[in-house]
């Protein structure tokens, strides 16, 4: 899941992992920017850097949530080929580790992206652990050298562990397992990122899935001009204050609404001529709590993503 | 509002704008609030109602404010805005968008020989760098602006900031940057025995040659070394570099600059601004105000959301005038709106009572001309 800051990546990953779990299916929740986004959006702790249950679907199947550690995710990797121990702690308060993962950019990268990839093949008694992985990935900004895998570790050591991890992972995230979507809001510049983005990916041969326009309202006012006269009668049908102030107070307020709606519709277009499935999810007037994860779930699962996975 | 509840000061902007001793204004707030938008408007306004000459130092604009601004490509120079005698007696506008590529290698000829220069250009690691590490844009937006008003050619220089989540970036990255270039835990990565010296516990040294292996198996040989090269590039320079980087900071701290604060009325935006002010408090730079950007309104205050909404569904039965009663539901819609975004906006009154505050309108459309800019501009005077 990626989309511009701010458009709602976070809550429609989490809604997305909520409509893919059931039946007994488990997901798994991934967040890699060391926000807490999820443990806030739960209302929980932060969560540690494990897989834990963050939400049981109506019939007791689990989505678990992961906050993916870049500095956790080396040292874990360090200690798989090279045994630290102890020192691994030491090292991370010198500064060390913070100091790998941000010379190389794309090594952290590739950890993140290889953590996803061990979770979406893991399987259990023949069985794959997870129906499905969803990630809240970095903003589309970074999208594109974020999935880049096998370019990022070009840079870095021609052979060795992360060449192959990296292209363990190049190939799941060009396989039909994967697909992008992208969150977007009907404004200007989170479309115009949109469209940036799938451009992008696309030159990678990276999948785009769905388009999904978040915060959407629908048009309280449909017909076309709205008239003083018209609203005063109405006003006084209604028997409310129907003095100048009000009238044109109203009409000013219709005005505006009708405005915006037409920029959205014309972004609305913009969209749908990007060919990628378009789905949209409403507004939570009281913002996003459990029952609105729940609506924007179910519009997912009858219309999004979860529709195509389900079958 | 209830009643006890603090209502902050208003913010006046065209006092900071007027004023001569202001020289710098900030803007700074989380991604998306409007921060590129409002160091538009405030830098026009400056020009044109209160003459001065001023520049606007704007990164990554929207594509269509800045060619408004007449900013087509990356330029790195600031560049005039035509205003046809909009302009008060003196006022001028100047703009320009940031690239941090060219700022860096701008930084880099300036401290050091041609010669040596183009070894760093020509260094890999300096490549990746200066285009995509997190923190360069943070770190370029400091050292031009640290350029601009160094050359004194401006009455006023109105910095935007870069789009990053969080405000504090701002503040943070320039150090974090510094802190990577001065080379000292490179040296401990490629010589670990020599500089883990005494003062370091042994299990750490020991395990700093395990590290260090470790790390230089899995970046490989070449990447330190361009790593390397490019830091012993940059030694005899740095000195400079963490010069410019504190004498920028210090013009923050001066009272020729102003800090404001834009938020959103969301509660993520509002959260940032709130830590932002707490943080500017604590390095004592000052912070004048915050802009409450994409506030709603209503227009007809006579009428009541739930009164609205009950005389809708009234003339829905009655039928004959729909469209009054759908003008009542976005009335009623949009009062609820109001009402929300006055309760989130005081969580930051609560916690910073003595900061004014001024809101700025939502416009019905997005922000891309000058007349677009001049009605963000009015809506802050008040
Ligand atoms: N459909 C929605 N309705 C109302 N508020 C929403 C909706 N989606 C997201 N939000 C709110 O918008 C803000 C940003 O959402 P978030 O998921 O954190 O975005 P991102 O991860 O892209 O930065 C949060 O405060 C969230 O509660
Ligand atoms: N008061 C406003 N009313 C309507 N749209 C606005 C307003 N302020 C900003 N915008 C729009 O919001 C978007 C983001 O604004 P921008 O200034 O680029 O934000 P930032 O620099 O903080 O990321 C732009 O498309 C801009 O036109
Ligand atoms: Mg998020
Ligand atoms: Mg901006």
């Amino acid at each position: 899941m990626t989309g511009k800051g701010g458009t709602g990546k976070t809550t429609v990953a989490a809604a997305l992992a909520l409509a893919l779990a059931g039946n007994g299916r488990r997901t798994l929740l991934v967040e890699v920017e060391g926000r807490q986004g999820i443990a806030q959006l739960f209302d929980t702790e932060p969560l540690p850097y494990a897989e834990r249950r963050i939400a049981t679907t109506a019939d007791g199947s689990e989505v678990r949530a992961l906050a993916v550690d870049p500095e956790e995710a080396l040292l874990e990797y360090l200690d798989m080929f090279y045994k630290l121990g102890m020192a691994g702690r030491a090292l991370r308060k010198l500064g060390a580790i913070d100091f790998a993962t941000t010379i190389a950019p794309g090594l952290r990268d590739i950890l993140l992206t290889g953590k996803v990839k061990e979770a979406t093949t893991r399987t259990e008694g023949g069985r794959r652990v997870y129906e499905a992985v969803i990630l809240d990935a970095p903003p589309t900004g970074r999208i594109g050298r974020f999935l880049n895998v096998t370019a990022e570790a070009a840079r870095l050591a021609r052979v060795g562990p992360i060449k192959n991890q990296s292209e363990g992972v190049a190939a799941i995230l060009r396989s039909p397992m994967t697909a992008v979507h992208v969150v977007t809001l009907l404004e200007e510049m989170p479309v115009q990122e949109t469209a940036d983005a799938i451009a992008e990916l696309s030159a990678l041969k990276i999948s785009v899935g769905n388009i999904i326009i978040n915060g959407s309202q629908p048009p309280l006012l449909t017909e076309g001009r709205v008239t003083q006269a018209e609203l005063k009668r109405g006003l006084v049908a209604a028997g409310l204050p129907a003095d100048r102030e009000t009238v044109a107070g109203l009409r000013t307020e219709a005005e505006a609404h009708l405005t915006r709606r037409a920029v959205e519709e014309g972004l609305r277009d913009e969209l749908k001529a990007l060919g990628r499935p378009v789905v949209e999810l409403p507004s939570l007037a009281g913002g996003v709590d459990r029952a609105g994860l729940s609506t924007l779930a179910d519009t997912l699962r009858q219309r999004g993503p979860g529709a195509d996975t389900l079958g | 509002m209830p009643e006890d509840q603090q209502q902050p000061e208003r913010l006046d902007v065209d006092a900071i704008l007027a004023e001569p001793g202001t020289r710098i204004v900030v803007c700074c707030g989380s991604g998306g609030v409007g921060k590129t938008t409002t160091a538009a408007a405030l830098a026009l306004r400056a020009a044109e109602v209160h003459g001065r000459r001023t520049v606007v130092l704007t990164i990554d604009p929207a594509r269509r404010l800045a060619q408004a601004l007449g900013l087509s490509a990356l330029d790195n120079n600031p560049k005039q805005v035509k205003l046809e005698g909009t302009a008060a007696a003196g006022g001028e506008l100047h703009a320009m968008m940031l690239d941090m590529k060219r700022t860096f290698d701008e930084v880099v000829l300036t401290h050091t020989d041609p010669k040596r220069a183009e070894e760093i250009f020509a260094n890999p690691f300096y490549q990746a760098m200066s285009s995509t590490f997190s923190g360069t844009q943070e770190y370029m937006a400091m050292e031009k602006l640290g350029q601009l008003r160094s050359r004194d050619e401006w009455d006023l220089i109105v910095v935007d900031t870069p789009p990053s989540r969080s405000a504090l970036d701002f503040l943070d990255a320039p150090q974090r940057l510094a802190r990577f270039l001065d080379g000292r835990m490179l040296r401990l990565l490629m010589a670990p025995a020599r500089a883990g010296g005494r003062s370091m516990f042994n299990l750490v040294t020991a395990s700093f040659g395990v590290f260090s292996r470790a790390v230089q198996k899995i970046l490989g040989a070449q990447l330190l070394t361009d790593l390397s090269g490019f830091v012993a590039a940059l030694d005899s320079t740095f000195g400079g570099f963490r010069e410019r980087a504190e004498q920028t900071y210090r013009i923050l701290q001066d009272r020729e600059t102003a800090f404001l604060v834009v938020a959103a009325p969301e509660p993520d935006a509002i959260r940032e601004a709130g830590y932002f002010a707490g943080r500017l408090a604590e390095q004592r730079m000052p912070l004048h105000g915050l802009i409450l950007n994409r506030v709603h309104r209503i227009a007809a205050p006579e009428l009541s959301p739930e009164q609205s909404l009950a005389a809708a569904a009234e003339l829905d039965v009655e039928g004959g005038s729909p469209l009054t009663a759908d003008a009542l539901r976005v009335h009623a819609a949009l009062a609820e709106q109001v009402v929300r975004e006055a309760e989130v906006s005081a969580r930051f009154t609560v916690h910073h009572p003595g900061v004014p505050v001024v809101p700025v309108a939502a416009q019905p459309a997005d922000v891309h001309d000058l007349d677009g800019l001049r009605a963000i501009g009015t809506s802050l005077a008040g």
